[in-house]
């Protein structure tokens, strides 16, 4: 304890002369913390926006949602007995066709007069909706080129558009890639002639309860007392599942990059405390000497650096609060509501944490060090730490501060064996350009000796002792990696996305075919010039509900895989094999089979569910529970974005349910408006989605995602730019020295600069060149094994990150050059 | 000996100035206000005379020489070296002078620790684009006694290798002028009379005009000409028998 005091004492004294030398220190620390505090607070406002109008968003404070089917007279005298108010509201997709003939995919909201319960729809011009009417999203009025007044046919009924719709108030702002929005009422749904038996229709009955009522208690009694239902329920507590699993997933993402930033950071800290430790070191020979036991040392140095990280962490936490603002702006169009930005506390503890487990991390090493310098060092002309390892006990604390921050990492991850590679991958990254440093080194040394001088003194620049070659390398390399990583990897889907996938998929999806409709659909279609092929499948929509008998909620499934057992499936049977199926497991039934329900069920799922050949997946068709055993399992090829489902049933029961036909078209794409508005006209129940439009806008937010993925990885490269700032600052004194002695032999500034050519434009081609292969290497991965998508190698990116590595790298030499031939050379040369 | 380092006539253009100072002055700004340095000092010195100038610590003769090297600037006055106003020049000028007329040894060496005694000596020579670079300076570190010593780093070398090869190096190009800052100052007696004697044998080979400062008188007597500065002007300028 004693010691303890002592230690605080000593450190309070030497903390007089201030924090020089420990500012990059700072600076690493607060922005890696920020980075993390802005994501962390960002995530934590927006599910606080998304909890706290949980019930406008979700439409009411419990949400009934019944695929293909009303609800029936039992349910709704359930409900009327218990006070619930119903407001019921049909979604469904449709053509709009203005009169000029124009026409596009729109999602139909048919709404009663009790819409909405809470919040408020606010229309331009002000208007009541009435029968008859119908509202538009501004892009379909701009689309359709149709003004107030217009009328527009949806299915067979006529619409006066009366307004746009500027807030709709249970709308999460999921992009829609399915259609902008129109809105009906209620009451002119069945003039449209939209909803046939099989419809891809859903009807949602949002519920304002008494007050006193126990949501979870009045959804548990509504399960029981319909078991079958085939409903999704939810309460206003968790008003977008959906939404909040794609924040999740975007939050993890982010945070993963900030961490990276704090890691480069690392580095800097690392370096910058050991630096300001060199300087102490006559400080600390002397207290040696005075009978300061190495105990002592080290814990007084490490109380003034973890003074310095809780200084570090608090800026941090401070500026990375300020950036959620920042955040929120850039991000708005793709958050699903405004975020509420307030100091939330778990994120800003976490964040503190991350900062502290990596200060204690980077520093104990140095700190270790310090402490073993011996009093005897004064007698000597240099007194520095000695390059030797720690003590077991600092390495094992070292050890144990890694630890830890790994099991943060790897324990808040939304996909831990993803954060775990992660990890893997930058201790990797870290040795590898660590690695590449010592080979550049070498290689400088070995090369036969330049007759320039200029290449000379550049080359042992790079290999003298002490060099900052590795500590340059790694800084600018790790960042860069991760920029070019995200580069490639939204490179690669953009690719797919806008290239290959429309070369490869079909031009147009008709859904909503009905059974009685589909042989003279697909004879329309097929006696037009420009269709090179049609195909249909039937349709239907279920719900899984159990796999052998365990109910969904409750199957251990893998987390890539989880998403299946949620929501609606498609669904669809066939006698024969789907054309290209690939069989990995099981065997097809027979054509004729006539037996209880077989299901070809996907291998992928079947893995993340561990379920095989023989197993049973009971799906809800219609509010029936049917119970499909496994026949076979078949590899899918989703790319092809032909019709693929996860499930295909055999025939006879499920052929006997009321279902729907979609069609696939490939066609002459000259040709697309005409096909569209003939099919449309002919059969106007049927609704086309143009598959282009639909890529474009995933590719539009694919675009805002890679953007704030590479503004993260830009504070990652700010901290490493950071780090090479002081790399090159602590040579700068060298680098002055050099250039004056240079100069008074008879250097140019031309020739001074060449040699700073040589050093900077090596170590900067050196880390592009490492921070391209091992950017492509990680976005390799996870192009294909996280995202199971195809590669595609992208030298422009990769040729940009070399370009632009030499780029920073000869800015700061140069930098640093221009200051050192702008030094006096007299104050250098003046005898001591 | 070889033909680089045959004896020149040291008395060719003995009556031309080869530095020709009027008026010079030099002031730098402190925290304290300005400090004035060199106030308004006249000097001429005839190409290859030796010169040995001593005075006390901060009387300005650090600062004539870097006046004289162009790695200060004159804040008054005109400063002539060998004909050219060198107060006038731009630095890339400054520099191209310096290695074809200029030589300079320092008491701290100021070798560059990243390359070899041969680099070092040869440097110069190759700044200035001259082809033998490397035999002409393994020439003059073989003049020095080095030639066994050529790959070596200054690390590796003691103080008066050191000085040696800083020796070599201001003399391989020939220069005109050779200014010398208490080039024994980091050395002990013997191997600061060693390094001299190599310095004056090689001046006097040359024929190279030499600037030597120096605190000690008896290094100072070993010019024929001494000047004593204080206080920023030459107080005293004697011809001795050398």
């Amino acid at each position: 304890m004693s010691n303890l005091l002592l230690a605080f004492r000593i450190a309070r004294r030497e903390l007089r002369g201030g924090l020089r030398g420990l500012r990059i220190v700072l600076a690493c620390l607060a922005l890696g913390v920020a980075a993390i505090t802005a994501v962390g607070t960002l995530r934590a406002g927006v599910d606080a926006g998304l909890a706290a109008d949980g019930a406008r968003i979700l439409g009411g404070d419990v949400e009934i949602a019944s695929p293909y089917r009303p609800l029936g007279e039992a349910p709704r005298a359930w409900l009327a007995a218990r006070g619930a108010r119903v407001s019921e509201v049909v979604t469904l997709r449709a053509m709009a066709v203005a009169e000029s003939g124009q026409r596009m995919l729109v999602e139909v909201k048919a709404v009663d007069s009790a819409y909405p319960l809470f919040g408020t729809l606010e229309v331009q011009p002000p208007v009541a909706l009435a029968a008859g009417d119908i509202l538009l999203d501004p892009f379909i009025a701009e689309r359709l080129d149709v003004a107030p007044g217009a009328v527009l046919r949806v299915g067979e009924a006529r619409f006066t558009f009366r307004a746009t719709i500027a807030q709709e108030p249970d709308k999460v702002a999921s992009p829609s890639l399915l259609g902008p929005r129109a809105m009906i009422a209620l009451a002119s749904l069945a003039e449209t002639r939209l909803i046939q038996p099989g419809s891809l229709v859903t009807y949602e009955y949002r519920l304002a309860l008494p007050p006193g009522v126990d949501r979870q208690r009045f959804m548990a009694d509504l399960r029981r007392d319909f078991p079958e239902s085939g409903w999704r329920i939810r309460s206003s507590d968790v008003a977008a599942p959906g939404v909040n699993r794609f924040l999740d997933r975007a939050a993890f993402f982010l945070t993963l990059a900030s961490l990276t930033a704090l890691l480069v950071g690392g580095i800097g800290i690392a370096t910058g405390v050991s630096a300001w430790l060199e300087q102490r070191a006559r400080t600390i020979a002397t207290l040696r000497c005075l009978g300061a036991p190495p105990s002592l040392i080290f814990t007084t140095y490490l109380m003034q650096v973890m003074a310095l990280a809780l200084l570090g962490i608090a800026l941090g936490l401070v500026i990375g609060f300020g950036l959620t603002w920042a955040g929120a702006a850039a991000l708005a169009s793709i958050l699903p509501v405004a975020p509420r930005i307030l100091p939330y506390p778990v994120p800003l503890a976490m964040a503190a944490l991350y900062g502290l487990l990596t200060a204690l991390a980077f520093t104990l090493w140095p700190l270790g060090r310090a402490g073993s310098i011996p009093g005897a060092a004064l007698f000597r002309d240099v007194v520095a730490p000695s390059s030797g390892r720690p003590s077991l006990g600092i390495l094992a604390a070292i050890l144990v501060s890694a630890a830890a921050l790994s099991a943060l990492v790897i324990g808040t991850a939304e996909n831990p064996r993803f954060a775990a590679m992660f990890i893997v991958a930058v201790i990797g990254t870290l040795l590898l350009f660590r690695l590449g440093a010592g080979a550049l080194m070498a290689l400088a040394r070995r090369l036969p000796h330049a007759r320039r001088p200029a290449l000379r003194l550049g080359l042992a620049n790079l290999h003298r002792p002490g060099a900052p070659t590795p500590l340059m390398l790694v800084s600018l390399g790790v960042g860069l990696t991760v920029l070019s990583a995200i580069a490639l990897i939204e490179g690669n889907l953009r690719r797919q996305l806008a290239n290959e996938m429309p070369a490869a998929a079909p031009n147009f999806y008709f859904i909503d075919i009905q059974s009685d409709q589909i042989q003279a659909f697909e004879a329309l279609a097929r006696a037009q010039t420009g269709v090179t092929e049609i195909r249909s499948v039937p349709n239907l929509r279920a719900r899984i509900v159990a796999v052998n008998g365990v109910l969904a909620e409750q199957v251990n499934a893998t987390p890539e895989t989880a998403w299946a057992l949620r929501g609606d499936r498609g669904l669809t049977y066939s006698a024969t094999p789907p054309e290209g199926a690939k069989l990995v497991a099981g065997a097809w039934w027979p054509a004729d089979y006539g037996g209880p329900p077989l299901v070809s069920f996907d291998a992928q799922l079947a893995r993340g569910w561990g379920v095989g050949v023989g197993d049973t997946i009971t799906v809800n068709v219609l509010g029936r529970d049917i119970t499909l055993k496994i026949a076979s399992l078949r590899e899918i090829a989703w790319r092809g974005l032909g019709i693929n489902y996860v499930l295909v049933a055999s025939p006879g029961l499920l052929s006997a349910a009321p279902h729907t036909h979609i069609a696939t078209m490939r066609n002459d794409v000259a040709q697309e408006a005409t096909l569209l508005r003939l099919l449309t006209d002919r059969f106007p129940n049927v609704s086309g989605i143009r598959v282009r439009d639909a890529l474009d806008q995933v590719v539009g937010l694919l675009e805002k995602i890679g953007f704030a993925l590479s503004a993260v990885a830009g504070i990652t490269l700010l901290a490493g730019l950071l780090v090479l700032a002081g790399a090159v600052a602590a040579g700068q004194r060298r680098r002055i020295r050099d250039a004056v002695v240079l100069k008074t032999i008879g250097a140019t500034r031309a020739q001074i600069r060449a040699s700073f050519l040589v050093e900077f434009g090596l170590l900067g081609l050196t880390a592009g060149l490492l921070a391209a292969a091992a950017g492509t290497a990680a976005a390799w991965g996870v192009v294909r094994f996280v995202m199971r998508a195809e590669w595609v190698f992208l030298p422009g990116t990769l040729a940009l990150t070399v370009l632009a590595c030499m780029a920073i790298t000869l800015a700061f030499g140069y930098a640093g050059t221009a200051f050192a031939l702008r030094a006096k050379a007299a104050p250098l040369l003046r005898n001591e | 000996m070889d033909a680089l380092y045959a004896t020149k006539s040291a008395s060719a253009g003995a009556t031309k100035p080869l530095i020709e100072a009027r008026g010079l002055g030099f002031k730098v700004r402190a925290g304290a206000g300005e400090i004035n340095i060199l106030r308004g000092l006249d000097l001429r010195v005839n190409a290859g005379e030796a010169v040995g100038i001593v005075g006390p610590s901060g009387s300005g003769k650090t600062s004539l020489l870097m006046l004289l090297a162009g790695l200060e600037r004159p804040t008054s006055g005109t400063l002539l070296i060998d004909g050219a106003d060198i107060g006038a020049m731009e630095e890339d000028a400054l520099a191209r002078f310096r290695r074809e007329r200029l030589g300079i040894v320092f008491q701290a060496f100021h070798l560059i620790p990243t390359m070899t005694a041969l680099e070092n000596v040869a440097v110069p020579l190759e700044f200035a684009g001259v082809r033998d670079a490397f035999d002409r300076a393994a020439e003059a570190l073989r003049a020095v006694g080095l030639g066994h010593r050529l790959g070596h780093y200054p690390a590796q070398l003691s103080g008066g290798e050191q000085q040696r090869v800083a020796l070599a190096r201001a003399f391989v190009a020939e220069p005109r002028l050779l200014l010398a800052d208490e080039p024994t100052g980091n050395l002990d007696r013997a191997k600061g009379e060693e390094v001299m004697a190599l310095l004056f044998d090689l001046r006097a080979r040359l024929g190279t005009t030499l600037l030597l400062i120096t605190h000690d008188p008896a290094l100072a007597a070993r010019c024929p000409r001494q000047l004593r500065i204080e206080d920023g002007l030459i107080v005293s300028d004697q011809m001795v028998a050398a």
